[in-house]
């Protein structure tokens, strides 16, 4: 595959990984932001390669692991009771809410369907003008910008019966509230290619001056992912705190400009609750008032419970860096992706549900695996 | 009544029984029910045992003999590079393959949906006489049924297959040792994205075809050349290569290691996988086996298998070792090592 091939080159990274291995001298923690880096380090396993003063620590960067159980039980809610038809990207069909997952409300009959794109669910509602449509707008500000498109294409086809239920979430405000914490021990951090994509990364500048941690927005394939830990070790090794941009190919300073501007056009920031992790001041977006008849929550004026993740479950100090899904007595045991007893078991980018996958139950014992 | 040069004409609305599309009618046992039969079915799949029109057949078979079943309920039921009429005998056909056995009679359990129409219908019917006759087996009972408009899909089928083992057969899973190779026999996850590029909802613009293919020709070579030294096959289907390894090391307590630079994947497939999220190690395929083979012989299966045609791309993706049982790891393209596990569920498309 052209453009993917070569950032997976196997000479090159065994040269990125000698580089690492010879400038390194102390133990340095480095989060990775996105959840797709997480899948990534996993499945290529690049963190067994790495020096082990190097520890990663996964961010809280996966969409689908932050979604709050009540607006996933505000999800079923519409499509199991208000009768909507539900549109999602995949991954967050299996999330457990505080009962169950879309995926078992699509089972028992609800009418939930798997989207690539919001447009798709605007399509499906300009064909179906008798069926009430809802998208469920997750993601950080990657999918932003499309989710904000399919509200303004839905406006100009003067469309009654497309709402979006909007889960937005900011990046740079959960690193900021991640870094106050007092015990946080993060020393450098590789920020989400993809999101930069998008924000550029003018914003973290004042991140990496106020916390002194280096930040280099980094790729997805191994070749990036190398290349951003090999820069960061650098930085951390000098004494340098700065932003850097690893994937330049992709990424530029001020981002996509008009990408930038529909979330401005369509969205203002809220605050907003993080599975995990609590509520965060201005983390998340929400429609302007303008777009008000395409905001679910305000066509369906619903409260659903506030519910407690349970005290079993460690993944917002995971997300936090404070702890290693090995670190749990559930995992492996109680919880795993069939079972989840937490968010970040359930998507593949999810933490819990990344180790799960890609290292297993190795560390236990066959009487308990076969348990 | 109408009228014609001003004289009345009376007309007696007498039902047609030839109807484009199936009703409930057809699965009556009535007329219809025969005329659909006849028509379509006994003229079509004409054998010595078919035409006897009883409820069963019976057949003479002496020794070793494997038996299996399998039903097809695919959406949708068309699909590029092949439909569910050969998948329901190719299916059958490859389990009895696996087992080593020459595929040699099957049955043919049909359901259909009322409102299936008579053009689809003939066309899968003949899906299934074309792959069973590029098989040589012979369709010797079967059974028609309809069900109500939104009780079912279309159509789904069942086959239930027999064949006589191979008398160098000797497989199982308790086979393996450490050491035999894994071969599969082409590029994977092919039928599992082109069914995904025409799925509503995420149908994608592509040239991916169905890999949908019988498999029992590789298998009585690799028999016929190497017996006893062929010590597993499975053909990898629902939930792909990573869940049939996985089952295998469920059963024997050995582990697994593969290697992802061996693991042949068409381009075009691979660049699908990456766009949708998904790994092609777990994306279904419906003509793709492996074989775990004694080491001493793998060179020359990799060659025997790669000389059929439909098999040049096969390949030796790993071996089985002692060392971590009940494991597949697999050596990443850049030299890490990861677990691969089974699927919780249905493989999701992810979000970014």
């Amino acid at each position: 595959m052209k453009y993917l091939q070569e950032y997976r080159d196997p000479q090159l990274a065994q040269e990125y990984l000698r580089e690492i291995h010879r400038i390194t001298t102390r133990p340095w923690r480095i989060m990775e932001v996105c959840g797709g880096q997480t899948h990534s380090l996993v499945k290529n396993g690049i963190i067994e390669m790495l020096p082990e003063k190097i520890t990663f620590i996964h961010g809280p960067g996966c969409p689908v692991c932050v979604t709050p159980r009540h607006l996933i039980d505000l999800a079923i809610y519409l499509c199991e009771t208000a009768g909507v038809t539900l549109c999602s990207y995949g991954d967050m069909l299996r999330v457990p809410g505080g009962e169950k997952s879309l995926l078992s409300a699509k089972a028992a009959g609800a009418d939930v369907r798997i989207v690539y794109s919001p447009l798709e669910a605007v399509k499906f509602a300009a064909e179906h003008p008798e069926k009430e449509v809802v998208f469920f707008a997750v993601g950080f500000e990657t999918t932003a910008p499309a989710n904000a498109l399919s509200v303004v294409h839905a406006a100009r086809q003067k469309l009654e019966n497309y709402a979006i239920l909007s889960s937005h979430v900011l990046v740079p405000p959960a690193l900021a509230a991640i870094l106050q914490d007092e015990e946080c021990c993060i020393d450098g951090i590789l920020a989400a290619g993809h999101v930069c994509t998008v924000m550029g990364f003018e914003e973290y500048f004042p991140l990496a001056a106020a916390y002194q941690v280096p930040i280099v927005v980094t790729g997805f394939e191994p070749l990036d992912l190398l290349q951003g830990i090999l820069m960061t070790v650098r930085q951390l090794e000098r004494g340098q705190a700065i932003v850097e941009n690893q994937y330049a190919r992709v990424v530029q300073k001020s981002g996509n400009i008009a990408a930038r501007q529909a979330i401005a056009d369509v969205f203002k920031i809220s605050d907003r609750q993080w599975r995990g992790i609590g509520c965060i001041p201005e983390s998340g977006l929400e429609l302007k008032e303008a777009y008000a008849t395409y905001d679910a929550r305000k066509k369906y004026p619903v409260q659903m419970p506030e519910v407690n993740e349970g005290d079993t479950c460690i993944a917002g100090e995971i997300m936090k860096g404070l702890k290693k899904p090995f670190d749990c007595p559930n995992f492996g045991r109680n919880c795993k992706p069939e079972t989840p007893l937490g968010a970040a078991m359930v998507s593949s980018e999810g933490t819990c549900a990344a180790y799960y996958h890609f290292h297993g139950d190795a560390h236990f014992s066959s009487e308990e695996r076969s348990a | 009544m109408a009228t014609t040069n001003g004289k009345v004409q009376l007309h007696c609305p007498v039902p047609k029984p030839e109807t484009e599309i199936i009703t409930l009618g057809h699965g009556s046992g009535g007329i219809l029910t025969n005329q659909l039969l006849d028509s379509g079915v006994f003229s079509l799949f004409q054998n010595q045992y078919l035409d006897e029109r009883h409820d069963g057949s019976v057949l003479r078979l002496n020794g070793k003999i494997a038996f299996t079943t399998d039903s097809f309920v695919i959406s949708p039921i068309f699909f590029p590079g092949g439909n569910i009429g050969e998948l329901a005998v190719y299916g059958t056909v490859n389990d009895l393959a696996m087992c080593g056995a020459t595929p040699e009679f099957l049955s043919l359990g049909l359901i259909l949906e009322e409102g299936l129409t008579m053009d689809d219908f003939r066309k899968i019917l003949t899906a299934i006489k074309a792959a069973a006759d590029l098989v040589g087996v012979e369709i010797v009972t079967g059974d028609t049924k309809v069900v109500e408009r939104g009780k079912g899909d279309q159509i789904f089928i069942n086959t239930t297959g027999i064949g006589h083992l191979h008398p160098q057969a000797n497989i199982s899973a308790c086979r393996i040792r450490p050491g035999d190779k894994i071969i599969v026999n082409g590029e994977i996850a092919s039928h599992g994205i082109a069914i995904m590029s025409v799925r509503e909802g995420l149908a994608f613009e592509s040239d991916i075809r169905s890999d949908t293919a019988p498999l029992h020709q590789p298998v009585l070579a690799l028999l016929d050349a190497f017996g006893e030294n062929i010590h597993c096959l499975r053909d990898a289907t629902r939930g792909g290569v990573a869940t049939v390894l996985n089952e295998i090391t469920r059963q024997c307590p050995l582990g697994i290691d593969i290697r992802e630079t061996d693991i042949p994947v068409q381009a075009s497939v691979a660049g699908a996988c990456e766009i949708l999220g998904l790994d092609p190690l777990y994306v279904a395929n419906e003509g793709k086996f492996l074989s775990f083979v004694a080491a001493e012989v793998a060179g020359e299966a990799l060659a025997l298998l790669a000389s059929i045609p439909g098999n040049s791309q096969a390949s030796i993706i790993g071996e089985v070792v002692a060392t971590h049982p009940g494991q597949v790891i697999a050596t990443s393209i850049i030299g890490g090592r990861r677990m691969v596990g089974m699927l919780p569920g249905e493989q999701l498309p992810r979000i970014c």
